[in-house]
């Protein structure tokens, strides 16, 4: 307890703090509009390739260009997924090809740097510890174009992605806007990656929304339920990391897994109760009204 | 029946063709409706009813010819013309609630962040809702409801932009003969109470017939338009379908027989694929 009350007063500590609840806020924003695209598995498949982006820039150009070859890495996939739009047997056949060529590329990139293996290890599992100013300049940079391009854009998005036949009825270019939400994203994936790790990027993308999700159908309380998900996880598996001085991963993972089973516990016993209750009838009271009317509308008209 | 220049006029087409690629779906296509009328449109697959429906959303456009909606051209997004889908069941884990899906309708094309008029919408949601009788599930997710009660959101999620020009893609496809019944009404009242011009692409002409004015029957570039009496005749069906088709007027219905991809009920209650039952006038 004092150890941990002691690494809080750290810079390092309270920089891995400040880091991990941006990208938590991010990734509690796309959260619900992944899991209401059926985009998990991209999410996957976009942390692998973004991986790969990141060992390959480690490999060639050093410790400081790892940020840049994930970006890299993550937003080309993604355009790649983006434009598959969503028709989801084909794209989740392409992405499974996509991620164990990228897990591979990765793993070959790994196996041929010979630097300090803190900075191989880290993409996968994260080194948030290790978080810098440079860091988080760019953890902010990205923080404002993902949230200003959700202000402008977040109507015309949810209406895409959850009513697609609909949107496109109604003008939304859904094409377009596949492929923005790829490469936001495919940007947030690439912070994650660097900050918490390619394997613990799906807990934070995809594990609070669909927690959130079981508990409501509100878009705007899943979306305010997936951040403070995320958020939990994020900084309570940092502090309770300090003290053991083990990965953050477990600890993040644990709690995100956590709240889910109990969202989904709390879910099921919810609409065990509503389904008890017995539910008045909404329209078969009315059929036989309805169909005299239809039948009694048959009054001339004029005809044009 | 040509079309009149209007400005009243809720959709005029005049010499009106499309083509998709080397096919020409239809040309020389005349068509003014008036407000208040409700024009189904009939034809097998590929006749080209949905990519009609598509030039009046302003998502296509023509080939040849004009296209006017209240005597302007069609704009995507336009608050002026409603849209029904096809009946398809959403994820059961879609976060949307019925109030949402009907809201999306309102605004959910519109860019920027829309934190102002949040009364107004929230009033014009409830509004939708409450003329097709759905508060009663208005907070319940929309993947858990039934085919019925989806559909009347959708026809909420149409009007709910207050419409002069309803548009319906085989919105009764998949729902049972009482639903079916339910959906024509709400389309009826609305045409009666606002004047709302409808277009009704449909397979099934049975359970619109009673509210049809006029019908758009469109076969392999040919076509038909005029009064169910007018249209549903055996030498009509006939040069259309360029096959022996007879329809019969049996018992105060008309069926239609030999035309093997003539729109075919879905819930048959005589066992014939290969007819259509229209109920007489």
């Amino acid at each position: 307890m004092s150890t941990t009350w002691f690494l809080l007063g750290e810079g390092f500590v309270r920089q891995a703090l400040l880091a991990g609840a941006v990208l938590a806020l991010l990734a509690g924003l796309l959260g619900p509009l992944v899991v209401g695209r059926g985009m998990a598995f991209a999410v996957h498949g976009t942390s692998e390739l973004s991986f790969a982006g990141g060992a390959g820039a480690l490999l060639l150009f050093g410790a400081g260009a790892v940020g840049w070859g994930a970006l890299v890495g993550a937003v080309l996939v993604a355009l790649v997924f983006g434009a598959l739009g969503l028709a989801a047997h084909e794209r989740d056949s392409v992405i499974g090809v996509l991620l164990s060529f990228g897990l591979g590329l990765g793993v070959l990139f790994q196996s041929l740097y010979t630097g300090r293996s803190a900075n191989k290890f880290g993409l996968l599992v994260g080194q948030i510890v290790g978080v810098d100013t440079g860091d988080l300049v760019s953890l902010a940079v990205t923080g404002v174009v993902v949230i200003g391009v959700l202000a402008v854009a977040y109507r015309p998005l949810l209406f895409a992605s959850l009513d697609p036949t609909m949107a496109a009825a109604r003008g939304v270019p859904v094409r377009a806007l596949s492929i923005a939400f790829a490469v936001l994203l495919g940007a947030t994936t690439a912070l994650g990656v660097q900050i918490v790790g390619a394997l613990l990027v799906l807990s934070l993308l995809i594990t609070p929304a669909a927690a959130a999700a079981r508990l409501t159908a509100s878009p705007l309380l899943a979306t305010v339920l997936a951040v403070v998900f995320a958020e939990v996880a994020v900084l309570g598996g940092i502090v309770l990391s300090l003290a053991p001085g083990l990965p953050i991963s477990p600890f993040v993972a644990g709690i995100a897994f956590a709240t889910y089973v109990i969202c989904r516990v709390v879910g099921a016993l919810r609409t065990r109760r509503r389904a008890s209750r017995t539910r008045v009838p909404s329209s078969s009271t009315e059929t036989s009204t309805s169909s005299q009317s239809a039948l009694a509308s048959q009054s001339p008209r004029p005809r044009s | 029946m040509s079309s009149v220049e209007s400005r009243d006029t809720a959709v005029s087409l005049s010499g009106a063709e499309l083509r998709r690629g080397p096919r020409t779906l239809w040309s020389d296509l005349d068509l003014g409706i008036e407000p208040g009328e409700f024009v189904a449109v009939l034809g097998p697959n590929g006749s080209g009813k949905t990519t009609l429906l598509q030039v009046l959303l302003g998502l296509l456009p023509l080939s040849a010819g004009e296209v006017r909606i209240h005597g302007a051209a069609p704009a995507r997004g336009s608050a002026a013309v409603g849209y029904i889908p096809q009946q398809r069941a959403l994820d059961p884990l879609t976060p949307l609630r019925g109030r949402d899906l009907v809201g999306l309708g309102l605004d959910g094309h519109r860019w920027g962040p829309g934190l102002s008029g949040r009364t107004r919408r929230r009033a014009q949601v409830h509004a939708a809702l409450a003329q097709v009788d759905a508060l009663g599930y208005a907070d319940a997710p929309v993947g858990s409801l039934s085919g019925g009660e989806h559909q009347r959101l959708r026809v909420a999620q149409a009007l709910v932009g207050d419409p002069a020009l309803l548009l319906a893609d085989e919105p009764l496809l998949s729902l049972d003969l009482a639903r079916q019944r339910e959906v024509v009404d709400l389309v009826e009242k609305r045409r009666r109470e606002h004047g709302t011009a409808v277009v009704f692409v449909t397979h099934e002409l049975n359970p619109v017939l009673p509210v049809v004015d006029r019908i758009l029957y469109l076969v392999d570039g040919r076509f038909r338009i005029g009064t169910p009496e007018e249209v549903m005749t055996s030498e009509n069906l006939s040069q259309l379908y360029r096959t022996d088709v007879e329809v019969v007027r049996v018992r105060g219905r008309i069926l239609v027989v030999g035309a093997e991809d003539a729109p075919v009920h879905h819930h048959h209650d005589d066992g014939s694929p290969l007819r259509e039952e229209v109920g007489a006038r």
